[in-house]
C-alpha cells in the first residue's frame, strides 16, 4: 500500500509537470518580477525535494544496505 | 585583463588539488584507488561532487544562452524535469549500482552487464557505444572553457588558446588525482559556482536598477514578452524534454560515480537536495539569460538580438547557409559572460567568471570515465590485467586521459554549432535511449545480452538517422517546419528551426520508446541468462 501511494504520488508530480495553464500567462508575477509559469516550477522544484524526502524516508531499500554490510562483516570475521 | 588573471589563479588552484590528491593516493598503484577513489568519498564530497559532474558548460553557458533566445521556458524544459527524474533515478539505479559494486567488484556499467548478461563482445559493442555518445560532452567542456577565456579577457585571450589551457588544466588534475582528485575539484568548483552564482543575480539585478522595472519592460514590449511565457515552445517538445534526464543515469560518469560512496546512506542527503541544488544553479542562469534581453547597452547583446530579429522577420526568404550564420550569431552562449563584463567590478567579474568556468571545467568527470571504461572494458577485459598487471592499467588508463583530451580538443577547434545543440542532439538523446538497458540490467530477470544489444544498435542507428537527416535538411526559418513524411496526413518526420519533430515530438521519444521495446520483445524471444546467475541479482541475501 505504501509503495502504491509513493508511486501515485510520484507519478501525479510528472503529470504537473506539464502545467499547460501557465503556458501563454506573464500574470500574476510572484515577488514582483518572476512570472507565474517561472515560480510555479520553482515550487515544483521544492515539491520535488519533498517527494524525495518521503522517498528515502519512506521506501528506502535497506536490504541492500544490509547485504552490503553483512558480507563486509563476513569478509573482516574471515580476516 | 584583471578578470582573466584571477581565473588563472582559480586554475593554479584547481592543478594543486588535483596534484594534492595525487600525493594523499601513497603506495602501490591500484586501479579501484585511481579510478574509484576506492570506494570511499564521504557525504558531503559525494553530494556536490555528483551535482558537480552533472552541471557543465551545458547546464550553465547553455542555459542562459537558451533563454537568451526562448525565455524563461528554458527552466520548465531542462531544470525542473531534471529535478524530478535524475534524482529519482539515483534513488533506483544509483543505490542498486553502489550495492552491485560493493558485492562483485564492478567498476563499469558494462561490466555489470556482461556480468548480469552472460555476455563478451555483446558489452564490447555497448561500450564503444558509450564512447562514441560521450565524446561530444567532453568537447563541449573544452568549447566552454574557451568560450569563457575569451569573452572574460575581452578578447585578448582567443578561444584556440583558453580552450587549450582548461583542456591542460583538466587534463592535469585528471591525470594525476584520478577520481579523488576530480570529486576534490568538483566539490571545490560547485561551492565556489552556488556562491558567486547568487552574488552575480544580485550584482546584475542592481547593475540593472532592479529586476522589476527590466521584467516590466520586457512584459510591455511585443518582441519580448512571449520570453516570459512558454509561447516559443510547443507541448509536444516540452513533454519531449522529460525523456532527456533519463540520460543521467545512463551516462557512465554518473554510474561509476555511484560506485564510488563509501556508504549506501550517502545517497539519501544526495537524493533530497539534488532538485534544490538545480534550482540554485539554473534559476539566476535562466532569469539573467531573459534579462540579458533588456541590456540594449552592450554591442554585442544588441548584435544577437537584431540577428534575431532578422532571421525571424526575413529568415523565410534567405538560403539556408545564411540563416545558419544569423543563428551563430544570434546564438547567446556567452550573454552570462558578457552580463558580467558589462555590470560587475573587474575583480568580481573575475571571481564571478571563476565560478562559471569551474561549472563549465566538469568535464573532467567524462575523461576519467572513459578511461576507466576504455581500461576496464577492454584493457582488462582482453587480458591487459593479467598480462602486464595493475600497475600497468592505472598507466594506460593516464595515458588514455591525455590522447582523449587532445582529441577533445582538435575537434572543439572545429566544431560549428552552439554548446547547447551539440549536447542536446547527441549526448543526452542517445544515452536516454541507452536507459532501458540499466532498467532492465536491475529490474527485469527477464531482459537478455540480444535485447541489450538490440536497444544499443537502435539507440546508435537513431542518433546517426537524426544527424544525417538534419545535416541533409537544412534548419527552416523560425516559425516554419520543413515537412518530409506524413502518415495518414499526420506530419511524421519534419526538420524544425531548432532539430527535428517525429510527430511533433523531439526524437529522444521514439529513441526511448523503440529502445524500451525492442528490449523488451527481442527478450522474450531469446535464452535468458542462467537460474544462478539471475538469483546473484534478484535474490535478497545473494
Amino acid at each position: 500500500m505504501k509503495r502504491l501511494l509513493l508511486t501515485l504520488v510520484v507519478i501525479a508530480l510528472y503529470v504537473s509537470h506539464q502545467d499547460v495553464w501557465n503556458w501563454r500567462k506573464v500574470y500574476p508575477m510572484a515577488f514582483g518580477f518572476v512570472p507565474i509559469g517561472l515560480f510555479y516550477h520553482a515550487c515544483f522544484v521544492v515539491a520535488c525535494a519533498l517527494v524525495m524526502w518521503m522517498l528515502v524516508t519512506f521506501a528506502w531499500p535497506s536490504h541492500l544496505e544490509e547485504e552490503v554490510e553483512g558480507r563486509e562483516t563476513k569478509k573482516e570475521d574471515a580476516r | 585583463m584583471i578578470p582573466a588573471i584571477v581565473v588563472f589563479i582559480y586554475l593554479a588552484v584547481v592543478l594543486y588539488i588535483g596534484i594534492f590528491a595525487f600525493r594523499k593516493a601513497t603506495g602501490k598503484e591500484r586501479a579501484e584507488d585511481y579510478f574509484l577513489a576506492n570506494r570511499s568519498l564521504g557525504p558531503f564530497v559525494f553530494l556536490l561532487s555528483l551535482f558537480g559532474t552533472n552541471m557543465t558548460a551545458f547546464a550553465i553557458l547553455g542555459s542562459s544562452g537558451h533563454a537568451f533566445n526562448n525565455g524563461v521556458v528554458t527552466f520548465g524544459l531542462m531544470a525542473t524535469s531534471s529535478a524530478l527524474v535524475i534524482p529519482l533515478t539515483i534513488f533506483l539505479c544509483g543505490t542498486r549500482i553502489w550495492a552491485l559494486g560493493k558485492k562483485h567488484g564492478f567498476m563499469t556499467p558494462v561490466q555489470i552487464f556482461r556480468d548480469r548478461w552472460e555476455c563478451g563482445h555483446i558489452g564490447t559493442v555497448i561500450f564503444f557505444v558509450q564512447a562514441a555518445l560521450l565524446v561530444p560532452y567532453i568537447i563541449i567542456g573544452v568549447m566552454g572553457g574557451g568560450t569563457t577565456l575569451h569573452v572574460i579577457s575581452g578578447g585578448l585571450v582567443p578561444f584556440w588558446f583558453g580552450g587549450a589551457i582548461v583542456a591542460l588544466v583538466v587534463m592535469s588534475y585528471v591525470f594525476f588525482g584520478g577520481m579523488r582528485g576530480t570529486a576534490w575539484v568538483n566539490t571545490f568548483q560547485t561551492i565556489l559556482f552556488l556562491v558567486f552564482g547568487a552574488i552575480a543575480v544580485v550584482v546584475i539585478g542592481a547593475g540593472m536598477g532592479g529586476f522589476k522595472s527590466a521584467v516590466a519592460a520586457l512584459a510591455s514590449s511585443p518582441a519580448t514578452a512571449p520570453l516570459l511565457t512558454r509561447e516559443r515552445i510547443s507541448p509536444y517538445y516540452f513533454f519531449s524534454y522529460t525523456f532527456i534526464p533519463l540520460s543521467a543515469i545512463a551516462f557512465p560518469h554518473i554510474a561509476i560515480f555511484c560506485l564510488t560512496a563509501r556508504k549506501m546512506a550517502q545517497f539519501k542527503k544526495t537524493v533530497i537536495f539534488y532538485p534544490i541544488c538545480i534550482m540554485a544553479i539554473w534559476l539566476p542562469c535562466v532569469f539573467l539569460g531573459v534579462m540579458a534581453n533588456r541590456v540594449q547597452d552592450v554591442p554585442a547583446i544588441r548584435a544577437k538580438v537584431e540577428a534575431r530579429r532578422v532571421l525571424a522577420t526575413q529568415g523565410r526568404a534567405m538560403p539556408p547557409e545564411q540563416r545558419d550564420i544569423l543563428r551563430e550569431q544570434a546564438a547567446g552562449d556567452d550573454t552570462l559572460l558578457l552580463l558580467l563584463q558589462r555590470f560587475a567590478p573587474l575583480w568580481l567579474a573575475g571571481l564571478l567568471g571563476a565560478g562559471i568556468m569551474a561549472a563549465v571545467m566538469a568535464s573532467d568527470s567524462q575523461i576519467l570515465a572513459l578511461s576507466t571504461m576504455f581500461t576496464e572494458d577492454i584493457f582488462a577485459f582482453y587480458g591487459g590485467k593479467r598480462r602486464f598487471g595493475e600497475a600497468v592499467q592505472v598507466q594506460t588508463g593516464r595515458i588514455f586521459v591525455i590522447l582523449l583530451t587532445l582529441f577533445a580538443y582538435v575537434v572543439a577547434l572545429q566544431a560549428p554549432e552552439s554548446i547547447f545543440e551539440l549536447a542536446i542532439q547527441y549526448a543526452f538523446s542517445g544515452y536516454a535511449a541507452l536507459s532501458p538497458l540499466i532498467i532492465a540490467a536491475l529490474f527485469w530477470k527477464g531482459s537478455t545480452k540480444w535485447g541489450a544489444l538490440a536497444a544499443t544498435v537502435w539507440t546508435a542507428a537513431a542518433v546517426v538517422a537524426v544527424a544525417v537527416f538534419q545535416a541533409t535538411v537544412p534548419a527552416p526559418a523560425p516559425g516554419v517546419t520543413t515537412v518530409c513524411a506524413t502518415i495518414g496526413g499526420v506530419e511524421a518526420l519534419a526538420r524544425t528551426p531548432g532539430g527535428t519533430a517525429v510527430f511533433g515530438f523531439m526524437p529522444v521519444v521514439p529513441m526511448v520508446v523503440g529502445s524500451a521495446l525492442l528490449m523488451f520483445v527481442v527478450s522474450l524471444a531469446t535464452r535468458k541468462p542462467q537460474a544462478a546467475t539471475i538469483e546473484k541479482y534478484f535474490a535478497r541475501g545473494a
